[in-house]
């Protein structure tokens, strides 16, 4: 695989012909020897220890505290209560995405002062000389509450029976809509004329992100001039840099934020959270560094959930089923406050409702947003985008049932046809490039759709105890976020541009620096091969610095598939430049025009002159010696790029599978898995598989086993790895991968951005899956997850 | 208390509370934080390490229970000159860790199931890492990276 010729420089650097092998990763060695550390392996001598007291109950008020006894705990440094650190903060924790002018966003502080929103609240904080201790303490603390009434179902919140922010007079936060003005009143007559319509409700359980690292935190005060180190689990170093000194008031250039290796987000990490300014703003009090290590079972409350919708969904279709209308409201759970970027999850679901197909602009969309008792939710891997995949996916089958026609044949019939590339959306947005009939062809030959049809027809006969059921799915991503005018469109608070700087150094070896913060996905190899392939060398000569706003100082972090088509591509920019500015030294001290250099293999030539070279290492030493460059130009080799991409990136797919459910206990078990996920050119396959099926397990964990489950009182009862089923490793099968890959136009590298891909594309096949195989017998709704006794009990039901 | 333990070959003896687990004496006491912790009911496989030889989750001993014994952690698996211990290097040339959080844990509890059954099965591999939950490779090139090192 090769990147195309760059138009800025004429290159087509392809040097080693690194970009597209699969080479192995470079983080591997440290974490494979525990040499590498994450936040809580910092060894921080004279830390105090802080603990949170988490509130019991899903709504209450908060009386009096009594914090003497544990305050006379030997060890126990200090204990605080939300009161006593009011003047702590400068404003409240961060929302940044306020998605319409009259969102309602009550103030949510670090501990809750007057009242507790939901079971994990934390109400008190203390700090000890060890953790067991600061854990002591918290059972000494007497806190008075007043329980009321918990809020813990969608409609019931949004009925303002109980209002949760009294301030604000209403459990509705937003709501937005999304129709095309000009269209308005299509949707509906579509609704009244088509030949189908089909009309479903489907509920996105709440889902606990589990990354397998709980959240750590230390805070650092350095000894001199008021500066703050701050090592904290995060996937947004930088955004949180912003918003503690925003929040807690210290001068930004006095923050530093550094992560080095973080155990996985997958969304959760994407965040502010209160342990961060409780450790910085406690750190700061006292003088000295303050440490918080997360359990479990604190994670599953305290670290934010995703998912959490009610969908409604209206699909319309004329007698061949070509689509003709989409109405969808949406309730989206917000939990107990507002947190970084929820608000806009809904939202970036609602640019992809339609999936790959083609729809008329007869499209009306809208989510309200409400509080709950709950924990608060955020973007979870894939953030908006597979809620809307599964919607639009199970709906789809759901015609092709009604229509009595294969799910796959329905399907091809609206397909966004190739030719029409790009291709101007329903929303108004532009897809970059698609080939669906590709993608679905390859993974119905790796699954063999036809030949397990065939089986099913044999298997699923009347009384058969297993049955066969095949799911597919289709999907686009609107991923590598992106164009910051987009963003501000709809109200987010940042941009979606990411830095890059890359320097050669005196003995040519070279550093680039990135603003993308990886957790698991590899940057380090995939900048290294970008660089490499760039500049002729080794990747091994690459070093990639990341992670530390001291080293970094510039970027937006990762998370939304954005740090490859935004991130790697500035990395690829700014290695042109770099080869710019070299092409001009070397141009100089060869006596020949830059015009007439190529540069190919680590080495600047002058066309036509076989005998006149020079290799960049000379170069590289030439411009850290400056002893003779040309006239004006600076010293060293070192460029930075800001790249903000003209488009998102659009990466898309199909999933199919194959499940067996056995109709005594209810038991599904998915037979054959195959992910066509097309994410344009790939830099490291090796890591783009890698990253398939991490995802694909985790959509298909959410269609059979995952969810955060609360009583009535909104106690969480899955709040450990013992309740809240993550799969292990005999739970799930092998995973097929194939081959599709449609470079991006967007962007010089041709990429388009993988880590969400297999979630989107899993939930939504195994459910069609599940349902397939029962359908026969008259089983056409189960809701996520299909745990055995959900399906037992369907089948049951069907029956009588 | 006093508690004595081999790591990795070296004795380490550290006045800890009695109710220090073992996967804290590791980490804060020996001051070996390779041995990570995911959980706190023993249902994660993180703190996975050796003790006289097979696989036990740290978090769930206390550290006098393994006083007097031999402990190897991830820290032991290497060679001295840095080379990597098979079943590191079958994880590292199959892509089987992402983040490598779970990594410590799920290379200690492979290298046990290898130790008992020296050419698993597929299903024998799913089954044996059972109690070590990862939550980015999907497991699919743990497997494989468990079944290259059988077979290396
Ligand atoms: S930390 Fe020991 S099993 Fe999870
Ligand atoms: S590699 Fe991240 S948890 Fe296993």
């Amino acid at each position: 695989m090769t990147i195309t010729e760059d138009p800025a420089t004429g290159n087509n650097a392809l040097g080693n012909n690194v970009l597209g092998t699969r080479l192995l990763r470079k983080e591997d060695p440290a974490l494979l020897t525990g040499e590498a550390v994450f936040a809580n392996d910092m060894k921080v001598p004279g830390a105090l220890y802080m603990a949170v007291l988490r509130s019991p109950y899903a709504h209450a008020t908060i009386g009096s505290i009594d914090t003497s006894a544990a305050l006379a705990l030997d060890g126990v440094h200090a204990v605080y209560t939300g009161a006593d650190l009011r003047d702590t903060w400068a404003s409240p924790m961060p929302c940044a995405w306020p998605v319409t002018d009259d969102m309602k966003n009550p103030a949510h502080y670090p501990l809750a002062v007057d009242k507790a929103v939901y079971v994990g609240d934390g109400v008190a904080c203390v700090l000890a000389e060890t953790d067991a201790i600061a854990h002591d303490a918290l059972e000494l603390i007497d806190v008075e509450y007043e329980p009321l009434e918990a809020i813990t179902d969608l409609e019931d919140a949004l009925s303002d029976r109980v209002v949760i922010h009294d301030e604000l007079g209403t459990n509705a936060s937003y709501t937005w809509p999304l129709v095309i003005e000009e269209n308005e009143g299509d949707c509906e007559a579509a609704m009244q004329n088509s030949a189908y319509v089909v009309k479903e409700r489907y509920v996105q359980q709440r889902l606990i992100p589990m990354a397998m690292e709980p959240r750590a935190v230390v805070a650092q005060p350095e000894p001199f001039g008021g500066n703050m180190t701050l090592y904290s689990s995060t996937q947004v170093p930088h955004i949180l840099k912003v918003m503690t000194a925003l929040t807690l008031g210290i001068p930004e250039q006095q923050m530093r934020v550094v992560c080095p290796a973080v155990g996985g987000g997958f969304g959760s990490k994407l965040n502010v959270y209160a342990e961060e300014l409780l450790c910085v703003g406690l750190a700061r009090k006292v003088g000295k560094p303050v440490r918080w290590n997360e359990e479990r079972s604190e994670n599953a409350q305290a670290t934010i959930h995703g998912r959490a919708q009610i969908q409604d969904i209206e699909l319309a279709a004329d007698e061949n089923g070509k689509l003709t209308g989409l109405r969808v409201r949406l309730i989206g759970d917000m939990g107990g406050y507002l947190q970084l970027v929820a608000p806009g999850v809904p939202l970036l679901g609602a640019f992809l409702y339609a999936g790959v197909y083609e729809l008329p602009k007869a499209f009306d969309f809208s989510c309200t947003s409400v509080f709950t008792n709950m924990t608060p939710t955020d973007a979870y891997r894939g953030a908006g985008r597979p809620e809307a995949t599964y919607a639009i996916e199970h709906a789809m089958d759901a015609l092709a049932r009604k229509m009595g026609i294969d799910p796959l044949e329905l399907r091809r019939r609206n397909f966004i046809p190739t030719v029409k590339y790009p291709y101007e959306a329903y929303t108004g947005l532009v897809y970059d490039s698609g080939d669906h009939d590709k993608a679905a062809t390859v993974a119905e030959g790796l699954l063999d759709y036809a030949g397990l049809r065939a089986r099913q027809a044999e298997q699923n006969v009347p009384g058969a105890r297993k049955r066969l059921g095949i799911g597919v799915s289709t999907y686009f991503e609107m991923c590598g976020l992106a164009p910051s005018r987009v963003l501000a469109s709809l109200n987010y608070s940042a941009g979606g541009w990411e830095s890059a700087t890359v320097r050669v150094l005196p003995t040519s070896k070279i550093q680039v620096v990135t603003g993308t913060s990886p957790h698991g996905q590899g940057h380090e190899t995939s900048w290294s091969m970008i660089a490499a392939e760039k500049f002729g060398v080794d990747p091994a000569d690459v070093d990639v610095l990341h992670s530390d706003t001291a080293i970094a100082p510039l970027g937006l972090d990762t998370y939304g598939s954005r740090s490859l088509p935004v991130g790697g591509v500035a990395v690829g920019m700014a290695c042109d430049k770099v080869i710019d500015k070299a092409k001009q030294i070397a141009a100089h001290q060869m006596e020949a025009n830059p015009d007439d250099l190529e540069f190919s293999g680590g080495v600047f030539r002058v066309a036509g002159q076989p005998d006149k070279e020079m290799p960049l290492a000379a170069v590289a030493f030439e411009a850290f010696t400056a002893h003779d460059l040309p006239d004006g130009l600076e010293p060293n080799l070192e460029e930075q790029v800001t790249y903000d991409p003209p488009n998102f990136s659009w990466p898309f797919g199909t999933h199919m599978c194959a499940v067996e459910i056995d109709t005594e206990t209810g038991r599904t078990e998915v037979l054959q898995y195959v992910a066509v996920d097309d994410c344009g050119v790939q830099v490291n396959p090796l890591i783009v598989e890698g990253q398939v099926h991490g995802g694909v397990v985790q959509g298909l964990a959410q269609a059979l086993w995952e969810e955060a489950r609360y009583d009535d009182d909104g106690n969480l009862q899955s709040s450990t790895l013992a309740e809240y089923l993550v799969p292990a490793a005999s739970d799930v099968p092998n995973i097929t991968t194939g081959e599709s890959v449609t470079p991006s136009p967007t962007n010089p590298l041709g990429v388009k951005g993988v880590g969400e891909a297999g979630t989107i594309g899993a939930a939504p096949c195994v459910m069609n899956a599940v349902v397939d195989a029962l359908s026969g017998l008259g089983v056409t709704d189960i809701q996520m997850p299909a745990t055995p006794l959900k399906v037992w009990q369907a089948i049951e039901d069907a029956r009588s | 208390m006093e508690v004595t333990i081999t790591i990795n070959g070296e004795e380490q003896k550290h006045d800890v509370e009695a109710r220090t687990l073992l996967v804290h004496y590791i980490r804060e006491h020996a001051g070996l934080t390779g041995t990570n912790i995911g959980c706190d009911t023993s249902s994660c496989g993180a703190c996975s390490v050796h003790l006289n030889g097979e696989a036990v989750k740290s978090c769930t001993l206390l550290a006098a229970q393994a006083d007097g014994q031999e402990v190897r952690t991830i820290e032991g698996m290497a060679a001295a000159d840095g080379t990597l211990h098979p079943m590191q290097q079958a994880f590292m040339e199959n892509h089987g860790l992402q983040c490598g959080y779970c990594t410590p844990g799920m290379v200690m509890a492979a290298t046990s199931l290898l130790d008992e059954n020296a050419n698993p099965t597929e299903e024998e591999v799913r089954l044996g890492l059972e109690g070590n939950l990862c939550r980015c490779t999907g497991y699919h090139n743990i497997v494989k990276s468990v079944l290259a090192a059988a077979s290396a």
